[in-house]
This record gives C-alpha cells, structure tokens and sequence, in this order.
C-alpha cells in the first residue's frame, strides 16, 4: 500500500481513530486565529505579536453555506477522470469566529443541506501519485 | 482638493477577439482622446491597468501603451489590483492631476482572456493562496460566485427566479450597446435549461471571460474650464480604493478561511459596505442622490448583493428591490444600464474604467437607447481579489 501524505505540509493531521483536525496558528497575546497560519506573526493591526503558536482548531462547526462544482476546474486541481463532481462547504467554527472552507465528503447529498446545520471535519484521498495517496480534509454532515 | 474632470471615453467592443490586448488598448486610448478632441501629445502622465495572463508587457501595461502610443517621454503608471486594476489605474492619473504634475492624464485597461475557467498562475506554489485554493479545494471563481449565492436564499430567501430576474434585466439593457459582447434577449424558459455550473448558479449566471479595452481622459477643472465643450464634461466626485478592516469575517477569494473575530472588535462595516461608504464620504453624497450604478455582477446573484451593499435597500432586502423595478431601466435607480458583465464578460484590468466609461456616457446623456433619464449621479463599483475595493462617482 502507497504512504499517505497531506496535500499541504503543515494545513491538518490525521489521527489513528481515523479522525482529522486542522492545524491554525493562534496569538498567545490577543487570541486570535489564522489559518492557515502562512506567517510567523499576528495579523491583527492592534497586536502585531511577533509569534503564533500552533493550535489545533475545533473540528465541528455549523454550514455557513455550500456549492457543488459541476465541471472540471483548470490545473492545479488535480482533477479526475473521467471528472467527478465535488462539493464545497463554508463552516463557522465557534470558538474561533471564523469561517473556514473545504471540500464536502464523497457522497454528501447537497441538497439536503441547509445552513446552520452541524458539520465535522474528516480526511480523505485527493489523488495519487507514483509513490503516494494524497490526502486532503474534508466536512462531512455531524 | 479640486475634482478631475472626464473629458473623453473609448472602447474596444467586448468579445472573444483572440488578437495582442495592447491593439484593443490603443484602439480605446485613440477613441478616448478623439471623443476629447485631444492628441496623444497632449497627454501628460498615462495611468494603465495590468494584465496577468499576456506576459510581461501586461506587467508593464503603461509603458506598454506609451510605446505603442509612440514613445514621446510620458510618465506612466502599471497598476495591478485584480478587478479593481481600473479604478486604481483611475486614482493614480486624478493624483497627478490633483498634484498640479499634470493637466491631461490618459487611463487605459486591456485584456485578452483564456477561454473558461480563470486559473491560478502556473507553477507549484503552495505559499500562494490563489494556488492552494485551486490545488487543494477545487475552489474556482464560480465555486465562491455560488457559496454568496447559497448564502442570500440560505440567508435572506433569495431564489433561482431573482436570478434568472438579474439576468434577463441586464440582458434587455445589453441589447442596444454597440461594446457589448452578447446582445441577446433572455428568457425565463432558456435560463432554467442552462447547466448549472456550481449550484445554485447556471453557466448563464456567471460572467463569462472577455477581450476588450476602455479608457479615460482626464483633466484638471482649470484646464476642463478654458475648454468649449463644457456641457459634456462629467466630474469624478470620488473614487475608493479601500482594503478590509480587520477583521474581514466575511470570505473573501482567494482565501480558504475568514480573519477570526476573536481578540478584535469588528469593523463598523462589512468590506463591500465599506468601499462604497468611503466612496459617497468623498464625495458628499448618499444612496438617494444616485440616478444609476453599474455593479460588479461576476454573477447574477452578486448583483443582489452590491444593492445592499451600496445602500439601495437594507440587508435582505435586494430581491425585494429587483422585483419592484426600481433597477430596471426606467426604474428609479436602474443597475447595469450598461448591460453589465452579463452582457460584456469580464476583461480585467478593463472592467472597473469601462465601468466609468458607462457612467460618463449616461452623465452626457449620450446613452441612446439604454439612457437614464436625467442620470446627474453615477456610481460604479467592484472588487479585485485579495482584498481591493473599487469605487467611483461621478457627476454631471
């Protein structure tokens, strides 16, 4: 069996219950959130703290809203064939207030969804390469 | 500070020509300055607005222009900023003018564009979040186009038929402008048999990509003074350039996630509330003075959006507003005289001076069939990814 390997170094984790969580960058000063992280310092134009921890963010939150795309996006997506149509959710976290985007899960009926209703984080494979499954996160109904 | 008069507008029809964008470019700049019965000599500082997709003479688009313009030893500015590459490219030839550095100012903005889907630019570049929302999420323009569309009838209780409405109004506004790209009448019927692209949006409700051209000629008001056609002269009243205020809580292409609100108090005004708020501030007038708006509808539901956005009605009240008539031509504030994207599609660094095109066109009263009856007050705004707003008045 090929390794597993996350789409972007660093974004999120799986765990051995099968589980995902991404991981953000908080400010140990003002208590922001960022995510993904991108820089070593706080955004926030009242702080400006030169360091951001590594935090894990909240793995459930509620659907701010959702989309599914039909047709083949250009590269870089690594699009399958033939094409395979994917949903996108918008979710709220609530102890970060923020809204945090990703793929909904395979299978997801979106239109059955509605807005406000309990999402979870899950991980699963993007593509694949020669030596690898490439893993991405995902939000799936809660 | 003394305002910037408009002096002479051109274009290069919208459509899918497949030729150098620096020939559409010139062809508007010419037309700009002949409609101000001015020469390129005249011209004292050219402003010109970036193309991404066209190699380095589009990193360059103002020496680009000068060049094909005839090199005469002008001063210029390249800008870039997404959609809003225009409306800085506008901001930039008004502060030399306001600085006394010049009399004329030329803005140009050209574009050839791919077919289909906007793409990220190539290579493997995970530090760039236009690259890690293509690569990682499949997220295209249409994909965020359709979460704001989700969010009204999530939101507010917008439907499928409102936007169907958008469209089949702006394509009836469309119909008689020679620059625009379709001119073609839609109906209800040939709507709902559209594909849809990323639910709840049809390919018809999202703007196609355009080749195409506008530009400005501006001047002092001394100089627009001394001139004889001061009956056609439109002033620019106030133009916007604004970026968020931490924290921007509402999601913004091309970004994955929304600033957190934890640790900072939000903003008086959402991002796109802002750019329009800034905008009527500068220029001492309010939502009631307008007589039209061109609005940035990359898709039919955004256009709902802008509504509120500018203050033509309050939150959630837009498809209230657009079923009432009010921004239909004849309305009393009618959005997209022009036609719009629906009918142009969008050439970039373009769209935000062809926007302003439109108003001095309706300002003049040189409208035609799509004229604005008595049009004084003009609006235009959009928004350029990665956070920059776009905003212009201008009155007659």
């Amino acid at each position: 069996m090929k390794p597993r390997r996350p789409v972007v170094e660093g974004y999120f984790e799986e765990r051995a219950d099968g589980s995902a969580v991404l991981v953000g960058g908080r400010c140990d000063a003002c208590g922001a959130y960022f995510f993904p992280k991108r820089f070593s310092f706080c955004r926030n134009p009242g702080c400006g703290a030169p360091d951001l921890a590594d935090v894990e963010l909240s793995t459930r939150g509620t659907l701010w809203s959702f989309t599914d795309n039909r047709y083949a996006p250009p590269p870089p997506y690594p699009a399958a064939e033939p094409f395979e149509p994917y949903g996108v959710a918008a979710v709220a976290l609530e102890a970060e207030q923020m809204v945090v985007l990703g793929q909904l899960a395979r299978g997801t009926d979106v239109a059955a969804l509605h807005a406000g209703q309990a999402m979870e984080l899950c991980a699963e494979d993007l593509y694949e390469t020669d030596d690898a499954v490439v893993r991405v996160w995902k939000w799936r109904i809660a | 500070m003394s305002e910037v008069v408009v002096l002479g507008a051109g274009m290069h029809p919208w459509g899918k020509w497949g030729r150098n964008f620096v020939e559409y470019g010139v062809v508007a700049a010419r037309a700009a300055l002949a409609d101000a019965g001015l020469g390129w000599g005249d011209v004292g500082f050219l402003a010109a607005g970036n193309t991404m997709r066209n190699g380095y003479p589009g990193y360059v688009s103002g020496s680009t222009f000068a060049q094909s313009l005839g090199w005469q030893g002008t001063r210029v500015s390249s800008s870039f900023a997404a959609c809003a590459s225009g409306a800085v490219a506008i901001d930039s030839a008004r502060a030399q003018i306001q600085a006394g550095r010049c009399d004329v100012a030329l803005v140009v903005g050209a574009d050839t564009a791919p077919k289909g889907f906007f793409g990220p630019l190539p290579g493997v570049r995970p530090e760039d979040p236009d690259w890690i929302r293509f690569h990682v999420l499949g997220a295209t323009n249409p994909t965020y186009f359709a979460l704001y569309a989700r969010r009204r009838m999530e939101a507010y209780g917008a439907t499928t038929d409102d936007f169907a409405a958008v469209k089949i109004k702006n394509s009836r506004h469309g119909l008689e402008n020679p620059n625009a790209r379709y001119r073609k009448e839609f109906g209800a019927a040939e709507i709902a048999e559209s594909p849809v692209v990323a639910d709840p949006l049809r390919l018809v409700d999202i703007c196609a990509t355009s080749d195409g051209a506008a530009a400005l000629v501006l001047a002092s008001a001394e100089y627009a003074a001394r001139r004889a056609d001061r009956d056609r002269h439109v002033r620019i009243a106030a133009i916007s350039t604004v970026t968020p205020r931490y924290p921007n809580t509402y999601l913004d292409m091309p970004d994955i996630a929304t600033d957190s609100a934890v640790g900072a108090a939000l903003p008086e005004r959402s991002f796109r509330d802002s750019i329009a708020h800034a905008a009527y501030e500068e220029a001492g007038l309010g939502p009631g003075d307008l007589s039209l708006a061109e609005v940035y509808d990359l898709s039919t539901a955004l256009e709902l959006d802008w509504y509120e956005n500018i203050g033509l009605c309050g939150e959630g009240e837009a498809e209230a507003l657009l079923r009432s008539g009010a921004t239909t031509l004849g309305g009393r504030v009618p959005v997209n005289p022009s036609g719009g994207l629906a009918c142009f599609g969008e050439a970039i660094p373009a769209q935000a001076i062809a926007q302003v095109v439109e108003l001095t066109t309706q300002l003049r009263g040189e409208a035609g069939a799509r004229q604005v009856d008595g049009a004084r007050v003009g609006l235009s705004i959009n928004q350029g990814l990665f956070g920059h707003g776009s905003c212009v008045i201008a009155t007659r």
